[in-house]
C-alpha cells in the first residue's frame, strides 16, 4: 500500500470554541507528514480542542485547517474521510456487535448510497484486522474483549477507512499499562510500516517522549514549544507548561528524556536506603554519566 | 472460526462472517413473515360467519365464491390489513428513534410524539366535533408538531439522545395533561368515544385507512433504505460517524423526521395503539442478535404484534370486544418496568 500522495495537514491562525469561551486564540501549525506526532499538555489546555479542529469535528471562529493546501471545510466530508481518519476519546459500540462488523463500518466513506460489498472491502477489512492482530476474534461481540483488545479493534475500524493520516484522542486513557504500551507499539509499527502520519493526544509525557517523533506543547491554547522530544521536554518548558518541577533525566531503555516529578514529599522515612536495587542503580547512573541530575543540589 | 482462519483468505473470512451475520437475519424475517401471514389468515377466517382458513387463502388469491369473497375482501380484509401496516409503521418508527438514541426507552409512546398526536384528536373530537378523516389529519398535524418543538428544545450546539429523551417524557406528560383537560370538558358520550380512540382500536377500519398508510410506506421506502445505512454509522457515537464523513445533523434529523411520520400515520389511523413500537424493535434485534437497528425484522415484529393482540382482542372474551390497545398495554407494561429495574440496577440510564 504505497501511498503516492503524501497528504498534508496544517493549521493557519486558529481560534476555536464553544459558545462564548474561546479556547484556542491563535494557533498555526503544520504536522510532520509521515511522523507521529505527540500533543501533550495538562488538563484544558486545548489539546483535545486542537485534534477536534484538525480533524474538523469543530468549525474554527477564525483561521483555517488546511488539508493537502485547501480549507478543509470546503472539501466534502466524505472525501475528508477517505484522507484523515480519526478515533475520538470515547466511541460508543451497539450492544453485541462483532468485530468484524465494527470493523466493516469504517467502509462507509468508500461505499455508495445503498452499502454494496466488494472484494476490495473485504480485503481492506481483512488487512486492517491483521494489522491490529485482530483477525482471530472476527466473529466476538466486543463487549467481550480487553480494553485492549477493544481499542485496538476500534483503530482497526480507523484503519479499515485506509487514509494516510490518522488522529486519535487519548487512546491509552483507559488501558492499564500493558495494554497502553500494546497500543502505542502498534501505532508505531503502523506508522513505519505505511509512512502513515499519525497525531495522538497523549497525558504521559514519557510515552510521549518515547514514541513521538515530533511533540507539541500546549499552554493556555498556545503552542509553548514543539520539536523533537529532546527539543521539547525539558526541565524549564515542563515547569511552565505543566507548573510542575521536574528533573529531566534520559530513559535507561530507550535514552529518550524521562520526566521525574519532585513534587512536595521527596523524601520517605519508611524507606530503606536500596543501593541493591537494580532500576534505581541505572537511573542513578544514567544520571551521573548525563550530569542531568545532580542528587547533591536537593 | 479459528479452522477458518488457518485454510482460508483473510478476506474470505471476513466474508463468511458478514454471510453468517446476514444469514440469520434472513431466516427471522422468513420466518416472521410466515407467522404475520398466519395470524392474518387466521384473523380473516374467524367473526360470526366462520370461513376455513383454506378458503381464506383461496379468497385471496382470488379463488373463492361470491359469499366468503365478500366477507373477506369486503368486510375483514381492511381491518386485518390496516392492523399489518400499523404494526409496521409502529416497529420501523420504533426501531429508528431507538438507534437515533441508542437507548431502548427512546421509541414514540414514551417520548411525547403520540401524546401529541393523541391531544391533538380528542381537541378534534371533543371541542371541534369532527369525525374520521379530519380527527386522522389533525393527530398527524399534532405528532409533527410535538416532534418539531423536541427537536427545538433539545437543540443545544446539535441534539444529545439523552436531552431528546427527557424534553419528549417532559413534552408527552404536557400533552397528557391537555387531553385530560379537554375530556373533563367534555360531554359524556363525547368522551366516550375520544376515549375508544386512544386507546387504540382497529375496530370499523376501511380502506381509506388502509391506502393512506400504504401511501405513506410506499413514499418512505426509498428513504429509509438510504438512511438505515446511516444509522449504522450513527450507532458508533456522533464524533466517530462525522469521522466516517457523515453528515451527522442532517441525517438524525432526516431519521427523526421519518420515524415521526410513521408514528404519526399509524396513530391516525388506529389511535395511540400503545408499546408496538417499544417492544416490537427489541425483541426483533434480540431474534436477529443484530447490533444494528433490524428494520425488517422490527416491522415484521410490529405487524406480528398488532395482529396477534387484535385477534386475542376480537375473540378470545366471546362477545366483549376490547380496543386493541389495551391488549399490547398488557404486553408492552411488563416489558417497561423490567427494563427499568434492569436500567436501574445498572445504574446506567439505559
Amino acid at each position: 500500500m504505497e501511498a503516492e500522495v503524501q497528504h498534508s495537514l496544517s493549521a493557519e491562525n486558529l481560534a476555536v470554541g464553544y459558545d462564548q469561551r474561546e479556547i484556542i486564540h491563535d494557533l498555526s501549525v503544520r504536522i510532520p507528514t509521515g511522523k507521529i506526532t505527540v500533543i501533550v499538555g495538562a488538563n484544558a489546555c486545548g489539546k483535545s480542542t486542537l485534534l477536534k479542529t484538525l480533524a474538523r469535528l469543530l468549525k474554527p471562529s477564525r483561521g483555517t485547517v488546511l488539508l493537502d493546501g485547501k480549507s478543509i471545510q470546503s472539501i466534502p466530508t466524505r472525501a475528508v474521510a477517505t484522507k484523515l481518519g480519526l478515533l475520538p476519546q470515547s466511541p460508543t459500540a451497539p450492544e453485541g456487535i462483532t468485530v468484524a462488523d465494527l470493523v466493516g463500518r469504517g467502509r462507509y466513506p468508500r461505499q455508495g448510497w445503498i452499502r454494496q460489498w466488494t472484494k476490495g472491502d473485504d480485503e481492506a477489512i481483512a488487512d486492517a484486522m491483521q494489522s491490529t492482530d485482530v483477525l482471530e476474534i472476527a466473529d466476538r461481540p466486543i463487549d467481550e474483549l480487553s480494553g485492549g483488545q477493544r481499542q485496538r479493534v476500534w483503530i482497526a475500524m480507523a484503519l479499515a477507512q485506509e487514509t494516510d493520516i490518522l488522529l486519535l484522542d487519548e487512546p491509552t486513557t483507559f488501558l492499564d499499562l500493558t495494554h497502553q504500551f500494546e497500543v502505542l507499539d502498534l501505532l508505531v509499527d503502523l506508522n513505519k510500516r505505511d509512512e502513515r502520519t499519525i497525531v495522538l493526544v497523549l497525558h504521559d509525557l514519557n510515552q510521549a517522549c518515547r514514541f513521538g517523533d515530533h511533540l507539541i506543547a500546549m499552554k493556555d491554547g498556545a503552542i509553548v514549544a514543539e520539536g523533537n522530544p529532546r527539543q521539547v521536554i525539558t526541565e524549564q518548558v515542563v515547569q511552565d507548561v505543566f507548573g510542575l518541577a521536574v528533573k529531566v533525566i534520559p530513559d535507561p531503555v530507550a535514552g529518550t528524556p524521562m520526566v521525574v516529578p519532585v513534587g512536595r514529599h521527596t523524601t520517605r522515612d519508611d524507606q530503606i536506603p536500596t543501593p541493591d536495587n537494580p532500576a534505581a542503580k541505572a537511573l542513578a547512573a544514567s544520571a551521573a554519566a548525563n550530569g542531568i541530575c545532580r542528587p547533591a543540589d536537593r | 472460526m479459528a479452522s477458518l482462519t488457518a485454510e482460508h483468505s483473510p478476506a474470505q473470512v471476513i466474508a463468511h462472517a458478514r454471510a453468517v451475520r446476514q444469514a440469520r437475519n434472513v431466516v427471522v424475517v422468513v420466518v416472521l413473515a410466515v407467522l404475520v401471514f398466519v395470524v392474518f389468515c387466521v384473523s380473516l377466517s374467524l367473526g360470526d360467519f366462520k370461513i376455513p382458513v383454506i378458503d381464506v387463502v383461496k379468497t385471496l388469491f382470488g379463488g373463492g365464491d361470491k359469499a366468503t369473497e365478500f366477507i373477506v375482501n369486503r368486510l375483514r380484509l381492511p381491518r386485518a390489513l390496516t392492523g399489518i401496516l400499523v404494526g409496521v409503521a409502529l416497529g420501523m418508527s420504533g426501531a429508528i428513534f431507538q438507534s437515533v438514541a441508542r437507548n431502548p426507552l427512546a421509541s414514540p409512546d414514551i417520548i411525547g410524539v403520540t401524546y401529541g398526536a393523541s391531544a391533538f384528536a380528542v381537541f378534534a373530537i371533543v371541542t371541534l366535533g369532527l369525525t374520521g378523516t379530519a380527527v386522522s389529519a389533525l393527530a398527524i398535524a399534532g405528532a409533527l408538531l410535538t416532534a418539531f418543538t423536541m427537536y427545538l428544545l433539545a437543540w443545544r450546539r446539535g441534539v444529545s439522545s439523552y436531552r431528546l429523551i427527557l424534553v419528549g417524557i417532559g413534552i408527552g406528560a404536557i400533552a397528557t395533561s391537555v387531553t385530560s383537560y379537554l375530556l373533563t370538558k367534555a360531554r359524556v358520550e363525547i368522551a366516550q368515544q375520544a376515549l375508544i380512540w386512544l386507546t387504540g382500536s382497529l375496530n370499523g377500519r376501511d380502506w381509506s385507512h388502509v391506502r393512506s398508510l400504504a401511501i405513506t410506506l410506499v413514499v418512505l421506502a426509498p428513504v429509509i433504505v438510504m438512511l438505515v445505512h446511516r444509522l449504522r454509522i450513527l450507532q458508533l457515537g456522533d464524533e466517530t460517524a462525522y469521522g466516517l464523513g457523515m453528515r451527522v445533523e442532517g441525517s438524525r434529523l432526516g431519521l427523526i423526521v421519518i420515524a415521526v411520520l410513521l408514528a404519526a400515520v399509524a396513530t391516525a389511523a388506529a389511535g395511540p395503539v400503545g408499546f408496538v413500537a417499544f417492544v416490537a424493535p427489541p425483541i426483533a434485534r434480540w431474534l436477529t442478535r443484530s447490533p444494528g437497528p433490524a428494520m425488517l425484522a422490527s416491522a415484521l415484529m410490529g405487524a406480528l404484534v398488532v395482529a396477534l393482540s387484535d385477534l386475542v382482542a376480537q375473540h378470545a372474551l366471546g362477545e366483549t370486544q376490547l380496543p386493541v390497545g389495551v391488549v399490547t398495554g398488557v404486553i408492552g407494561a411488563p416489558y417497561l418496568m423490567f427494563l427499568l429495574a434492569r436500567t436501574n440496577r445498572i445504574g446506567s440510564g439505559g
